[in-house]
C-alpha cells in the first residue's frame, strides 16, 4: 500500500517545514509514504523548505488555487500509482495523527473515501466557523444532494477506486464542496470520522475567509448550470 | 431626430466592428449572426419607432422605449450569465495547462536524477 500525501501551498513558508516534519513517516498496514507538496505559485520559500525536508514538490509556475492543487496532487498519484492518498493543510491546522485512523476505514477496505470532520465532536471551532460550515452543508446538500456534517474539511483520504474516478474542475475553495459531487456522481462509499483542528492566528488567517462564502457558493452554482 | 442620427451612427459602427472582427476571425459564425442580427434590429428600431410601440401592445407594455429597456436588461443579465461561465472555462484550461507544466516539469528532473 502506498499512500500520497497531497499538501497544497500557497506561501506557507512560515509554516510548511513543521508540518512536514510532523508527518508520520511509518504507519501500520503502509509500505510507502510519499509527501507531496503543490507549491501553488508561492512568492516565498515555501518549495525550498519543503524540498529540504525530503518532500516531492510540483511547482505551479502560476497561483491556480485550492481546487487546482489538489487537481494536480490527484493525477500525479494517478501517474504514480498511489493507493491512498490523503489531503492535508499545509497551514498547520491538522493534526498528523488524525491520519491513521483516516486512512484506516480504507485499509479495512470498508469505504471509498473518508472525511475528516471537526464538528462530530464539536469542541474549540470558532462559532463563526460553526456557522458559515452548516450553511456550507445545507448548500452542498441542495446542490449535490449529499449530506454531511464537515463539507469544508481539508482532511480526506481516498483508495484507488476514488482516485481513479474523481474528476477535479473547480479551481479554488469549492473544490471541497465539488469533491461530494463527485461522491455521488461516482456512487462511492464514504464516511467520516471526528478530527480535531488547531485554530491558529495563522491557519485562521490562511484558511477559507468567511467573506468567501458566498462567491463560493455562486461558483458551485454556475458549475451546475453549464 | 437628432438622437436618431447619434444611435444609427453609432450602430453602424458597432455593425462594422462586429463585420471587421468576423473578416479577422476572432468571432464565431454564431457570434456574427447573433450581434449583426441584435445591431440590425435596433436600427429598425431607431428607424421606426412606431415599429416598437407596436410590439409594445402586443405584449400589454405601455411605451416601445419601456420594451427595449425590458428586453436589453433581460439580454444583458444573460450575456454577463453566458461570459462568467466562459471565464470559468478559461480558468480551468489555465489550470490544466499549469498542471501539465508541473508534471512535465517533474518528469524532466524524475529522468535527470
Amino acid at each position: 500500500m502506498k499512500l500520497l500525501i497531497i499538501l497544497p501551498a500557497f506561501n506557507e513558508g512560515e509554516k510548511i517545514g513543521e508540518v512536514l516534519k510532523n508527518l508520520p513517516n511509518k504507519i501500520p498496514g503502509v509500505s510507502e509514504i510519499e509527501k507531496l507538496v503543490i507549491d501553488d505559485g508561492s512568492s516565498d520559500n515555501t518549495a525550498k523548505i519543503a524540498l529540504s525536508q525530503k518532500a516531492k514538490v510540483l511547482r505551479h509556475i502560476i497561483n491556480r488555487g485550492l481546487g487546482g492543487g489538489i487537481g494536480t496532487g490527484f493525477e500525479y498519484a494517478r501517474l504514480t500509482g498511489a493507493d491512498i492518498v490523503v489531503t492535508f493543510d499545509s497551514d498547520g491546522q491538522h493534526r498528523p495523527q488524525d491520519i491513521v485512523s483516516l486512512i484506516k476505514p480504507i485499509i479495512e477496505k470498508k469505504v471509498d473515501v473518508v472525511i475528516g470532520s471537526r464538528f462530530i465532536k464539536v469542541s474549540e471551532v470558532p462559532f463563526d466557523r460553526i456557522v458559515i460550515n452548516f450553511l456550507s452543508n445545507v448548500a452542498t446538500f441542495i446542490l449535490f444532494g449529499i449530506w454531511t456534517s464537515d463539507s469544508q474539511s481539508g482532511l480526506r483520504a481516498f483508495n484507488k477506486n476514488a482516485i481513479s474516478k474523481i474528476e477535479i474542475k473547480t479551481q479554488k475553495m469549492e473544490v471541497s464542496s465539488e469533491i461530494f459531487k463527485e461522491i455521488k456522481r461516482n456512487d462511492l462509499k464514504f464516511t467520516e470520522i471526528p478530527i480535531k483542528a488547531i485554530y491558529t492566528e495563522y491557519s485562521r488567517k490562511k484558511g477559507q475567509k468567511n467573506s468567501n462564502a458566498v462567491p463560493t457558493f455562486i461558483k458551485m452554482f454556475l458549475r451546475i448550470l453549464r | 431626430m437628432l438622437i436618431q442620427i447619434l444611435l444609427i451612427i453609432f450602430l453602424l459602427f458597432a455593425v462594422s466592428r462586429v463585420l471587421l472582427q468576423v473578416k479577422s476571425g476572432n468571432i464565431t459564425a454564431g457570434s456574427f449572426i447573433f450581434w449583426s442580427g441584435l445591431f440590425f434590429i435596433a436600427i429598425v428600431g431607431v428607424l421606426s419607432p412606431e415599429l416598437t410601440s407596436r410590439v409594445a401592445r402586443l405584449l400589454g407594455i405601455g411605451r416601445g422605449a419601456d420594451v427595449i429597456i425590458y428586453v436589453s436588461i433581460v439580454l444583458l443579465f444573460y450575456l454577463v450569465f453566458r461570459l462568467s461561465i466562459v471565464i470559468e472555462d478559461l480558468r480551468h484550461e489555465i489550470t490544466k495547462l499549469v498542471r501539465e507544466i508541473a508534471l512535465s516539469k517533474e518528469k524532466e528532473t524524475g529522468k535527470s536524477k
